[in-house]
């Protein structure tokens, strides 16, 4: 192909190549150390115990099942919060609002995308969860509840940006189509505008969910951190733990190497796992915009 | 049913309308209130003693600069390690790969990284580089494993600005004798600077923000003074306000406030820059 | 009168199998306006693009044949591709001013090729702009943006940015395909000039553009020369049916 004018040329190539390259060996590095650390749990804790419902490593009960149904309790609440007023807000923004006002409300959208989640936790701790304890007359304001809903403001970003992707690529050809043969502008967006950017909608959720599952810091500080098993509806009004919440609390206490150290590094994997599918089934539902790059420079 | 619907379109679109609107309202004023919200109970704290003061009395009084200077040390050392590889990385992505197996590989390991939780990169950091790497818990451990985790929001904006400059350009570049990397040093780069900058400041933003992942690599709650090397840990202004709102007794309520403030404006200075470059850029171009 | 350029049975095939040119074989005279006519998907930008190897940039599967100039065939893998691009120049069918200043534009490829003085950047704006007859239009406004410019005058200055390098051939790919009549006349008019000192090579987007600037002319169809004559005789009297057809209008 093109000749190099000079070494230099070819060593730059060189290393912008590897640097390509880097992102998969970041992701190997990563798997490989959680495996380091994590499989010694399948050696030193049986298969039993591991699904067991009690988790009390005080005691050497490494139960995960209570940590899995948190963290699903909790993911579950905040897609019921963050799928509709996700989408809802995207619809507005990509189909209603006018252009002043647009240009108003995705920048603030970002802007809760960027806060950092202590200082949600922060407020969850202060305001939310003694507002939720008055208010539907709780024990404690440190439940499933608090997390979902703080959740569900954090991954309502992620919905709405990628939605709005979404709805702002179909070619609009396809919205004054159907305005030509009388349809008004909200039968459009439901019917015609909205399945044409199914696809990317799909993955905006899917991506949202993605975010809430491995949200740390705000369900460490609201959902009250007790390991209990979350079956029934009405565990959403008490205190539950997820996964990532346990990492987090636990780590700094345990002895390196010890059962309960090769345990926080499994449940580690199994996160990391959880994430691969979330985005692999997300990043297959093909969807690319143009107009992203636009988004960016705009 | 929907016989009803239809002929009564016109009464259900200013109905949807409203509700659509509600909710996009719902969605956004919490964040302003939010803000506001913080900006008032904290900013009483507020103060010189605040923000340039070392904290006495188990943090309950004085100020936070370590935990300032801390922040600041660690977005500075996550900086260092993922621009100039995440840009690297766009670039090749944009200018080089072809599409084949292996690119396709590449961009699933990025949505990968991006998804993978913030407490499962502190484990990581903890696994490699405080203890494998025997960095022990450091700035350097800590700016690491930021780095990784910023690593994929550079690579996919950058790209993205890459991308959007005109192909044209690159064309007329090369028929005009220039090789693939001086039309790329000298048009593609510079066109796409304020998109990649852009990216950069939203993704060390976010770092910024990060508790979970410095929470085994480099943060500590209390030292007695700033940190003097990359191999030192450090306070910093999350994992301060984290450890101050749930662990310590008998905390003021103003300096949590207070705390909670700083980094707000940390963060939304930020993103005001990078909002400001973005909007300057699109009236600046010249395609 | 000598060609400049030989092209001995070239074929070219797209990675998706079409079938881009086949077997073409014809000499470019020497300091004349050679034209390459016909309809969309005649293999007539193909061509050009291999002049300048500016199809390295695509996907080409298989490619046969040779294409000499000055007795070298450039399709040679050895060849220096980019002393080649500045011996052969090319203006595309939409200006593309670069996002600089029109003087940078002009200087752009000379900078590339190690030119530095001041002095000699200067005199090569003032004589390429003269050149591409746009001098007059843009002499007090050298250091604004070059987008600033009309559709016809930013083509003119993309065709002095090619000129600067006092390239050996020009090629042109439908230049004045987007441009007003009087920017089309000002380009038509310059490559009469132009063809004094080079040799031209222009696809252009109208038959009546052939015959008013061709002094040779070839006609494309599908992929294959059809036929290849004088200017002034083949468009009165072409000897093919088929090129009679396309200038007639009967297809296109």
């Amino acid at each position: 192909m093109e000749k190099s004018l000079s070494w230099r040329e070819f060593i730059i190539t060189r290393l912008i190549q590897t640097s390509g390259y880097s992102a998969i060996l970041f992701v190997a590095l990563i798997f490989f150390f959680l495996l380091r650390e994590g499989l010694p749990t399948l050696s030193e804790v049986d298969a039993a115990s591991l699904f067991n419902i009690r988790w009390y490593p005080i005691e050497d009960y490494f139960g995960i099942l209570p940590l899995i149904t948190g963290s699903l309790i909790v993911t579950l609440g905040a897609a019921l919060i963050a799928v509709p007023f996700g989408i809802g807000t995207a619809v507005y923004i990509s189909e209603i609002a006018p252009r002043w006002m647009r240009e108003i409300l995705k920048p603030l959208v970002e802007l809760l995308g960027g806060l950092p989640s202590v200082v949600l936790g922060f407020l969850g701790i202060l305001v939310l969860a003694p507002f939720l304890r008055v208010f539907l007359n709780l024990p404690t304001g440190l439940t499933a509840l608090t997390g979902s809903l703080l959740l569900g403001g954090i991954a309502v970003p992620t919905v709405v940006s990628v939605a709005e992707d979404a709805l702002d690529s179909v070619p609009r050809a396809y919205r004054e189509g159907a305005w030509a043969l009388g349809a008004t502008k909200w039968q459009t967006i439901w019917r015609v505008t909205l399945p044409a950017a199914r696809s990317g909608v799909l993955t905006a959720v899917m991506l949202g969910v993605g975010r809430a599952i491995g949200e740390t810091m705000t369900v460490m500080m609201v959902t009250g951190n007790a390991p209990v098993l979350a079956t029934k509806l009405g565990s959403l009004f008490s205190p539950v733990r997820t996964m990532t919440a346990t990492i987090a609390a636990e780590m700094g206490e345990v002895a390196n190497g010890s059962t309960h150290y090769h345990v926080l590094f499994f449940i580690g994997m199994v996160l990391f796992i959880i994430s691969l599918i979330v985005n692999i089934i997300a990043s297959s539902v093909v969807f690319r915009s143009k107009k992203r790059a636009e988004r960016i420079l705009s | 049913m929907t016989k009803f619907l239809a002929q009564n379109r016109h009464t259900v679109q200013r109905l949807g309308f409203i509700a659509i609107t509600l909710m996009a309202l719902l969605t956004v004023l919490p964040i302003i209130g939010t803000i506001i919200f913080i900006i008032v109970k904290g900013g009483s704290a507020i103060s010189v003693e605040f923000l340039t003061g070392f904290p006495h009395d188990g943090m309950r009084a004085g100020g936070i600069l370590p935990a300032i200077i801390g922040t600041l040390y660690l977005t500075l050392g996550t900086a260092f390690f993922s621009v100039p590889l995440g840009i690297a990385a766009a670039i090749y992505l944009a200018e080089y790969a072809k599409d084949n197996r292996w690119t396709r590989l590449i961009r699933l390991a990025i949505i990968n990284l991006a998804g993978i939780p913030s407490v499962v990169y502190g484990l990581f950091g903890l696994g490699l580089f405080v203890l494998f790497l025997k960095f022990g818990t450091s700035i350097l451990a800590a700016s690491l494993t930021l780095s990784i985790m910023t690593l994929p929001v550079i690579i996919s904006t950058s790209e993205e600005a890459l991308r959007a400059v005109p192909q044209a350009f690159r064309t007329v570049s090369i028929s005009l004798g220039a090789t693939r990397w001086q039309t790329i040093s000298r048009i593609i780069l510079k066109e796409a600077l304020p998109g990649i900058l852009t990216g950069v400041i939203l993704g060390l933003e976010r770092a910024a923000g990060e508790t979970a992942p410095i929470l085994f690599t480099g943060a500590a709650f209390f030292l007695p003074r700033l940190p003097q090397s990359p191999f030192d840990a450090t306070m910093a202004l999350p994992y301060h306000l984290f450890v101050i709102s749930t662990q310590v007794p008998e905390m003021p309520i103003q300096i949590q406030y207070g705390t909670a403030l700083v980094l707000l404006v940390f963060v939304l200075t930020m993103n005001i820059i990078a909002t400001v470059i973005r909007s300057r850029a699109r009236a600046k171009r010249q395609w | 009168m000598v060609d400049k350029i030989i092209i001995e049975n070239l074929s070219l095939q797209y990675s998706d199998g079409t079938e881009s040119l086949r077997d073409v074989s014809m000499g470019i005279r020497q300091n004349a306006v050679t034209v390459l006519f016909g309809p969309a998907g005649g293999g007539k930008s193909t061509l050009l693009r291999c002049l300048n190897r500016l199809n390295d940039l695509t996907e080409i599967k298989a490619s046969t044949g040779r294409i000499l100039i000055d007795g070298e065939n450039i399709l040679d893998p050895k060849t220096d591709v980019i002393a080649l691009r500045r011996k052969v120049g090319m203006v595309f069918a939409r200006p593309v001013p670069l996002p600089m200043t029109i003087r940078e534009n002009i200087t752009y490829a000379l900078d590339l090729a190690g030119e530095t003085r001041k002095s000699k950047l200067d005199e090569a704006v003032e004589r390429s702009l003269k050149l591409a007859a746009v001098w007059d239009e843009v002499k007090e406004r050298l250091d604004d943006p070059a987008i600033a410019l009309s559709g016809g005058q930013q083509q003119r200055v993309c065709l002095a940015r090619v000129i600067a390098l006092q390239p050996q051939i020009i090629l042109l790919d439908e230049p004045t395909s987007g441009l007003d009549p009087i920017s089309t006349g000002k380009v038509e008019a310059a490559l009469l000039e132009l063809k004094k000192e080079y040799t031209v090579i222009l696809v252009p987007h109208s038959v009546q553009q052939a015959a008013r600037t061709a002094d040779y002319a070839a006609f494309f169809l599908t992929g294959e020369l059809i036929e290849y004559g004088e200017g002034k005789t083949l468009f009165t009297n072409p000897k093919q049916k088929k090129t009679e057809d396309y200038i007639m209008g009967r297809f296109g």
